[in-house]
């Protein structure tokens, strides 16, 4: 219906009454706007937060390990200031037997990666190592008389 | 609106409340006068949590089911105080959020559909358990069990229901495995086995292990070693609704006598 070879100001005027009309057929309400009511009530329809219920899985006595694990977790969400103060967790292995281990681990993987020839040249040193120290300390041990 | 003039909240906690009872809360002149000179509101202190059984009216609190006004005092975090009815029922009414149990009665297309006991079958869909793809499905057949929770409840749609939490995890939900035993109890009993300190599941993990499975539509799910142990917690989970703490314990040391 635009048809060409219309007037610019023809134009216009068709738009201007066609806005007219579109915006007499929009509906708009009458009311007065509302005034957003105390919004502090919280409508809520699931029991769970009033309640603070458990989660509904769950083990005894060791029949499901993975389980019991999860009900560990799963209630400890609920009370997280229990779980602040027991920060120290029961480790299986103590502190002592873990830097032990540590140590010894870092040795073994090392020599994994090391060649032939420093393997060889480590087990020389350790069995060297065994046999000198003990001179060395029956030596420092003698005192030794000054030649005149 | 021809109801009376409503009694304060904090006076009926405790009793019984009948649909059409308006509660009403202490008013909070402060706030209004805050928010004119503020503009914008602040985030209001107190928010009030409007549980199940009550809805928002004007002036306050509207009952629309019958039972019991319980409340819980403003706690740490977010939560302000909480008022809520506790009525008994046996039908569930799908609520999101919801762990429930659900039985598979049908694989259509990309979606299994579940029993969970409400006026629809709620749907599930493949995509939807931890770890699987579109060429990695699920392995559940008619029949089977499955623990999840509601993600879409509301009267207005089909009911949806997912096996992972928000992050992605399972944390527990997805198929319940093979043997065991499901039953149906009423939902007040639910939450009384759910409460935190229920001395009813204490009681019980002291006989022999076994697993429990608690749906809130009302459904448990039970495995213990034999299947005479199994029988034996569900009678118990299904009579001590009805029995007082003494009877209970009696029953126990019978059992754990024998």
């Amino acid at each position: 219906f635009m048809q060409r070879g219309l007037d610019s100001q023809t134009k216009k005027l068709l738009e201007e009454e066609e806005k007219k009309i579109i915006s007499e057929e929009h509906w708009y309400l009458d009311l007065p706007d509302l005034k957003e009511k105390e919004s502090f009530i919280i409508e809520e329809r699931s029991f769970m937060p009033c309640e603070d219920l458990l989660y509904g899985r769950m083990s005894f006595k060791g029949f499901n390990p993975e389980i019991e694990k999860l009900m560990i977790q799963m209630n400890s969400r609920c009370k997280e200031e229990e779980i602040e103060v027991d920060d120290k967790m029961e480790a299986d292995v103590s502190d002592e037997e873990m830097a032990r281990r540590y140590e010894t681990l870092v040795g073994t993987i090392g020599k994994k990666f090391l060649r032939k020839r420093d393997q060889r040249v480590l087990q020389d040193e350790d069995e060297d190592g065994n046999s000198n120290t003990r001179p060395s300390k029956k030596a420092k041990k003698k005192f030794l008389k000054p030649q005149d | 609106m021809a109801a009376g003039s409503g009694v304060a909240a904090e006076s009926c906690v405790g009793q019984v409340v009948l649909p059409g009872d308006v509660l009403l809360l202490p008013a909070h002149p402060e706030e209004d006068g805050e928010r004119l000179r503020l503009g914008a509101g602040a985030a209001p202190r107190g928010r009030l949590l409007c549980g199940p059984g009550l809805r928002r009216c004007a002036g306050g609190l509207l009952v629309t089911k019958c039972g019991l006004l319980r409340h819980r005092p403003a706690g740490g975090g977010a939560a302000g105080g909480a008022y809520w009815v506790d009525s008994q029922q046996k039908r569930y009414v799908p609520v999101k959020g919801d762990h429930v149990i659900g039985i598979v009665t049908a694989k259509a297309g990309d979606v299994f559909k579940l029993d969970v006991g409400g006026s629809e079958q709620a749907s599930l869909s493949y995509l939807a358990f931890e770890g699987a793809t579109k060429r990695n499905r699920p392995n559940a057949q008619v029949g089977d069990l499955i623990y999840g929770q509601f993600l879409v409840a509301n009267k207005d749609m089909e009911p949806e229901m997912v096996c992972i939490d928000s992050s992605g995890r399972s944390s527990g939900m997805g198929i319940i495995g093979q043997d065991g035993f499901l039953f149906k109890v009423s939902l007040g009993l639910i939450r009384k086995l759910l409460a935190p300190k229920c001395e009813i599941i204490q009681e019980l993990s002291q006989l022999y292990p076994f697993e429990l499975v608690l749906g809130m539509n009302g459904r448990i799910w039970v495995k213990a070693k034999t299947v005479q142990q199994t029988l034996i917690i569900v009678n118990i989970l299904e009579a001590c609704e009805y029995m007082t703490a003494e009877q209970r314990k009696q029953a126990l040391a019978k059992l754990s006598g024998n």
